[in-house]
C-alpha cells in the first residue's frame, strides 16, 4: 500500500545544467520501496503545474542508525515541473506518494545481472544495483548518454563493484555511439549457457532495441518503461503499454500497475 | 450544530455530494485501499460498453495551464465483465454505485443498461451522451436534441434506477439539451463532460495525444462549468450534477450555489488522490460559519441581485 507524504526536501544537488540529484524525507516510502518502484511527485500545490510527475525511487537514503529516512530522485530538466525540482531549495515541500508499481525481480548467483541504461534511464538501476549486489550478483552496468558530462553516479557504481561498460554519442566517453552496440558484442562472446538477466531503462528505441537484442540471444528482459501518467493509481488510464497475453493478442495494460517494470518479450515495440 | 451533508438525486440519498467522476476513478477498486470508498457520496465509473474496448494508443493524455487534455478512448472491460469482477468489491466496499453507460448506438446503451438493472448493487447509471473521443456513438446523441431525447426515453423504459445523461459543453446551449433529458424523463443530468480541445508540439509540428484532439479538464474550465450549471437551473426541474475543474470544497459550494445538488471530483482526484476528506472538512466549515445545517438548503441560492462587493 502506497503511502501519500508531504516530503521536505533536504538536499538537492546539481549534476550538470540539466540533471540534479532531489533528496526527499519520506521514511514510510523509503522503507517500503523495492528496486524499480516509483513515486508521483509535485512541488508545491499551485495548479500550473498541475499534475504530479512519475519518478523512479533513485536511492534510498540512510540515517545514522541505518533507518531508512528518505529517498533521492535523478531529475532531469525538460519541461516546467522538472525545472521546478531542478531549482528546487532544502525546506520546500513536495508532495510524494509511493511506492508505486511493479519492483523488478532480482536474480541470485550463478545468474549474473547486465543493466541497460540510456541518460536519465540510470534512474532505477542505483537501488537495483545495491539489491543484487547484496545477493552477491555479478554486476555490469552498460550506460548511454549524449557527452562525457552527462555520465553521472560512476564511482557510486565501482565502489559496489559494478563493472562499467561506457558509451556517448560524440565519443567523450568510453565508446563511439549507443549502448546496444556493445550489448549485443558481449552477448554473442557469451558462453550460450551462462544465465544473466538483462535489466533496461531509457528511451523507447534504446528499449526497443535491448529488447530485440535479448531475445535474439534468447535471454529474459525486464525494461522500465516510461509513460505519461496522470494518477500512477490506474484510475485514469494514461500511461497504457500494448503487451500480448497468454492467448497471443496485444492489450492495452496499465504500466503504473502492471508496471513499470514489464517482460520486454511481451511488449509489442512498432 | 449537527449538520446534515446528504443530498437526493431522484430516488437514491447520497450521504454527501461528492461523486468521484467517471474516467478519472477507474473502476472505484483501485483506491480502495488509500479511500475509504463508503466515505464518498457516490463512485462513478469506468465508462462501460457491451464489449472491452482497447482505446486509443499512448500518447493519451498532455497537461495544459491549470488542466490536462485527455483522448483514452474508453478503453474498458465492458459490462459483463463489471458486474462479475468488480462489483462484489464495490459492494463489499459499501460504496454508492454509479455506473456510467455508452453505447455506439442506441440498442447498445439499452442493453448495457439492462444488463446492470439486473445486477445486485448499481445504484444509479450515468448515461454517457458526451464522450468528445470516440467516432461512433456517444457525442453524437449528445450533441442532438432529438438524439438525446431518444436515447433517454429508450433506456428509461428498461430501467427503474435513477438515470442520469451526462451532458456535453460542446454545443450552443446546454440547458436545451438539459431540458431533453428531463422531458424524456431522466432523474437528473450530470455535466459538464470534457471540452474538446486541441495541444501540438510546435517544434515537431504534431498533436501531442495520438488522437490528435482530446477533452480539457481541470481548474481551467472551472467558471464555464458553473456557468453552464448555473443555465441549466434555470431550465429544469431534476437535479444538477456539477463538475469541471473541482479542485477545493470552495469550488464544490460555488457549484451548489450555482445549482448543482452534488459534485463530481476527476482531474483533481489525480493530484490529490486524499482530496475527499479535505473536501468534507472543508464543506463541514462553511456550514458552521455559515450557520447551515442541511447542506441542501444552500444548492441554487445564487444571489445575482445583490449589490456586488469585493470580499
Amino acid at each position: 500500500m502506497p503511502f501519500d507524504v508531504a516530503a521536505d526536501v533536504t538536499a538537492n544537488r546539481p549534476l550538470s545544467a540539466d540533471y540534479n540529484v532531489l533528496a526527499l524525507a519520506a521514511p514510510a516510502i523509503a522503507a517500503a520501496a523495492a528496486p524499480g518502484q516509483f513515486v508521483m511527485v509535485k512541488l508545491g500545490s499551485g495548479h500550473d503545474p498541475l499534475l504530479r510527475r512519475p519518478f523512479s525511487v533513485f536511492e534510498v537514503l540512510q540515517g545514522n542508525d541505518g533507518s531508512p529516512i528518505g529517498i533521492t530522485l535523478l531529475n532531469k530538466r525538460i519541461g516546467p515541473s522538472t525545472s521546478l525540482l531542478y531549482e528546487a531549495r532544502p525546506g520546500e515541500v513536495a508532495a510524494c506518494l509511493g511506492p508505486l508499481g511493479r519492483p523488478f525481480t532480482v536474480v541470485d548467483p550463478p545468474s549474473d545481472a547486465w543493466m541497460v541504461a540510456g541518460g536519465v534511464g540510470l534512474a532505477p538501476f542505483a537501488a537495483l544495483a545495491q539489491a543484487l549486489r547484496a545477493r552477491g550478483t555479478a554486476c555490469t552496468l552498460f550506460y548511454g548518454a549524449r557527452r562525457a558530462d552527462e555520465l553521472f553516479y560512476l564511482d557510486f557504481f565501482r565502489a559496489m563493484h559494478v563493472e562499467l561498460v561506457l558509451t556517448t554519442e560524440d565519443g567523450s566517453a568510453g565508446e563511439r555511439g549507443r549502448i546496444v552496440a556493445p550489448l549485443e558484442r558481449r552477448l554473442a562472446a557469451r558462453a550460450g549457457g551462462a544465465p544473466v538477466m538483462i535489466y533496461a531503462c531509457g528511451p523507447q528505441g534504446m528499449l526497443a532495441a535491448t529488447a530485440k537484442t535479448a531475445a535474439r540471444f534468447n535471454k529474459p528482459c525486464q525494461v522500465s518503461v516510461e509513460r505519461i501518467m496522470g494518477c500512477g493509481l490506474g484510475g485514469c488510464y494514461s500511461c497504457v503499454v500494448a503487451m500480448r497475453d497468454d492467448d497471443g493478442a496485444f492489450h492495452h495494460v496499465r504500466s503504473c500497475l502492471a508496471g513499470p517494470v514489464l517482460a520486454a518479450d511481451k511488449i509489442r515495440w512498432d | 450544530m449537527t449538520l446534515d451533508l446528504s443530498v437526493s438525486i431522484g430516488s437514491l440519498t447520497l450521504k454527501n455530494p461528492l461523486i468521484a467522476a467517471s474516467g478519472c476513478f477507474g473502476y472505484g477498486v483501485e483506491y480502495a485501499d488509500l479511500v475509504d470508498l463508503s466515505s464518498l457520496g457516490g463512485v462513478a465509473v469506468k465508462g462501460l460498453f457491451l464489449a472491452e474496448r482497447e482505446g486509443h494508443p499512448a500518447p493519451r493524455i498532455v497537461e495544459t495551464p491549470a488542466g490536462m487534455l485527455n483522448a483514452i478512448g474508453l478503453q474498458g472491460i465492458g459490462v459483463r465483465r463489471f458486474v462479475d469482477e468488480k462489483l462484489p468489491e464495490l459492494r463489499a466496499r459499501r460504496a454508492t454505485v454509479i455506473v456510467n453507460v455508452c453505447g455506439t448506438t442506441l440498442d447498445e446503451y439499452v442493453e448495457v443498461s439492462r444488463i446492470l438493472s439486473d445486477a445486485d448493487g448499481v445504484d444509479a447509471i450515468e448515461l454517457n451522451i458526451s464522450c468528445p473521443n470516440i467516432k461512433e456513438g456517444g457525442i453524437q446523441f449528445g450533441c442532438s436534441l432529438t438524439g438525446t431525447f431518444d436515447v433517454v426515453s429508450a433506456v428509461r423504459k428498461v430501467t427503474r434506477l435513477p438515470l442520469i445523461p451526462k451532458l456535453t459543453p460542446n454545443v450552443t446551449d446546454v440547458s436545451s439539451f438539459a431540458r431533453a433529458a428531463e422531458d424524456a424523463g431522466a432523474d437528473a443530468v450530470s455535466l459538464v463532460n470534457t471540452f474538446l480541445a486541441m495541444v501540438l508540439d510546435v517544434e515537431t509540428r504534431r498533436p501531442k495525444i495520438s488522437n490528435v484532439v482530446g477533452g480539457l479538464s481541470g481548474p481551467a474550465i472551472r467558471p464555464i462549468a458553473v456557468r453552464m450549471v448555473y443555465e441549466c437551473r434555470q431550465a429544469v426541474r431534476i437535479p444538477i450534477i456539477g463538475m469541471g475543474g473541482i479542485a477545493d470544497a470552495r469550488d464544490a459550494l460555488e457549484f451548489m450555489i450555482a445549482g448543482a445538488t452534488a459534485v463530481q471530483v476527476g482531474t483533481a482526484n489525480f493530484v490529490d488522490p486524499m482530496i475527499w476528506p479535505k473536501l468534507l472538512d472543508g464543506i463541514r466549515a462553511y456550514m458552521e460559519r455559515h450557520q447551515i445545517e442541511r447542506l441542501f438548503d444552500l444548492v441554487g441560492t445564487v444571489d445575482v441581485h445583490a449589490e456586488i462587493t469585493d470580499h
